[in-house]
């Protein structure tokens, strides 16, 4: 771990090529977001009216609290009836003007929940599988970050859960994504691994200037890597700030 | 064995490979669209894709006959080019292809039900376009089925008598099929030549429907 971080440290900043050049960014790689919409599902309606600036945005509550609703309406999985999303000065989606980018072109990095990697290819087409690699994104640097270079030739069948993180993170970063969404990124690893993770994540924040959006229902990691919350309950946003004043 | 008789069971299986090429990207395609869309009609799309495996065989051989014969909508069309199907060993393959095209349409749409979108979206969100999507994930996710399907088209051409007998007869060294080959055989009184080609049939068909078996039961 102190090796990766060493390794990492000296090649920080690279991104910021992408990072600080971009509309909606500001020099240390924090990213301005709105999120005002409302999307119904059933009976079930997720609603948010927030603008705000942040490196790493957590998404906190119980449960069914609309945490997973909100990522994929950013990620264009799922389309607001009403309202506006817009991130890092990139209009995603605005019923006023029928905007709606495809989800393709919305360069957002998604690792859900349960990873989802192909099961049929290995982790190196896994983890290459965005074709269309923004020139920004550094490669061996990321390989070192991810600590992928021993995993490339696995069949994804075989990895740990731990594993399994850090090649659906890798397969998000490869895209060069505006944005990393992350849906509870720590339910599937072990104890001992999420510090871990957790590192790797905080260096995608910090040294590759990628933004997060982080689902969980956890304050200590959400205190942890954010610096902007957002709390959540049965679809309705009951607070938003500071994560040391808003987090139970 | 006697030539005819290896004749009969060389041609058979390359006319019912052949058949399975054909019915491959329209049942394909068929099954993904019954799989993954609605659309007004789809029931009716549905009991077509059906039909060849609840009509008498017969019947779907006359309505080939009627389609691709010299004065049929689709035989009108390619006469200027001088192309005839029917009698032909063309005429085989159409009637093989017709015939297995509803067990393929099947096995492979609930392939493409298995396949959880998800995956799809995540390719989306990769940067995939349809295409890409279909070719990379989609296909190969749902491949297993597509050729346990493919596999049982396959054996239920190798069978095909009824409509093949109807649009292609059973000219001996160019149409006549295993089945159409043990009838005939029969009927004519040549017993063993039948009880060959009798062997044949079963052998191939067993190693077909074993290997189709295989594949749609193994994870």
């Amino acid at each position: 771990m102190a090796r990766l971080r060493q390794g990492f440290r000296l090649r920080a900043g690279r991104y910021d090529g992408q990072a600080g050049g971009q509309a909606g960014a500001t020099a240390d790689g924090a990213a301005r977001f709105e999120l005002r919409f409302s999307l119904t599902q059933g009976v079930f309606t997720v609603a948010a009216d927030l603008e705000f600036t942040a490196r790493a945005v957590a998404l906190f509550g119980p449960s069914g609290s609309g945490k997973t609703t909100i990522l994929e309406a950013i990620a264009g999985l799922r389309a607001p009836q009403h309202g506006r999303i817009a991130v890092r000065g990139r209009v995603l989606c605005d019923t006023a003007t029928h905007t709606s980018v495809p989800v393709r072109d919305r360069h957002v990095g998604y690792v859900p929940q349960d990873v989802l990697l192909f099961p049929h290819l290995d982790v190196r087409k896994n983890v290459t599988y965005a074709q269309e690699r923004r020139a920004t994104v550094d490669v061996p640097n990321l390989d070192h970050l991810l600590g992928l270079t021993t995993l490339m030739d696995r069949r994804v069948s075989g990895l740990s859960g731990g594993e399994r993180q850090r090649v659906a993170l890798a397969r998000a970063l490869y895209s060069g994504p505006d944005v990393l969404l992350l849906d509870e990124p720590l339910a599937a690893v072990d104890l001992a691994r999420r510090r871990l993770i957790l590192d790797v994540l905080t260096a995608i924040r910090d040294d590759l200037q990628v933004p997060l959006v982080y689902v969980t229902h956890s304050p200590e990691e959400a205190r942890a890597i954010a610096d902007y919350a957002i709390v959540l309950d049965e679809g309705k946003v009951v607070a938003a700030g500071a994560p040391g004043d808003v987090l139970p | 064995m006697p030539t005819e008789i290896v004749q009969i069971a060389l041609f058979t299986t390359l006319a019912a490979l052949a058949a399975t090429v054909v019915m491959l990207p329209p049942g394909i395609a068929l099954a993904w669209v019954l799989a993954r869309h609605r659309f007004r009609g789809k029931s009716v799309v549905e009991t077509l894709a059906s039909l060849p495996l609840v009509m008498p065989p017969v019947a779907t051989g006359l309505l080939l006959l009627w389609l691709v014969g010299r004065r049929g909508p689709i035989g009108k069309m390619l006469a200027p080019f001088g192309i005839e199907i029917v009698f032909t060993p063309a005429a085989v393959v159409l009637a093989m292809a017709v015939m297995g095209l509803p067990l393929l349409v099947r096995t492979a749409r609930a392939g493409f039900e298995q396949v959880t979108k998800r995956y799809e979206q995540m390719a989306e969100t990769l940067g995939a376009r349809p295409w890409r999507v279909f070719t990379t994930v989609t296909l190969p996710l749902a491949s297993r089925n597509i050729l346990a399907g493919a596999l049982l088209g396959f054996t239920r051409a190798l069978g095909e008598f009824g409509a093949t007998i109807v649009v292609a007869g059973s000219i001996p060294g160019r149409t006549r099929t295993l089945a159409v080959g043990i009838y005939t055989y029969t009927e004519t009184g040549q017993d063993a030549r039948a009880a060959a080609l009798l062997a044949v049939s079963v052998t191939l068909a067993f190693g077909a429907t074993l290997i189709a078996n295989r594949l749609a039961h193994v994870d």
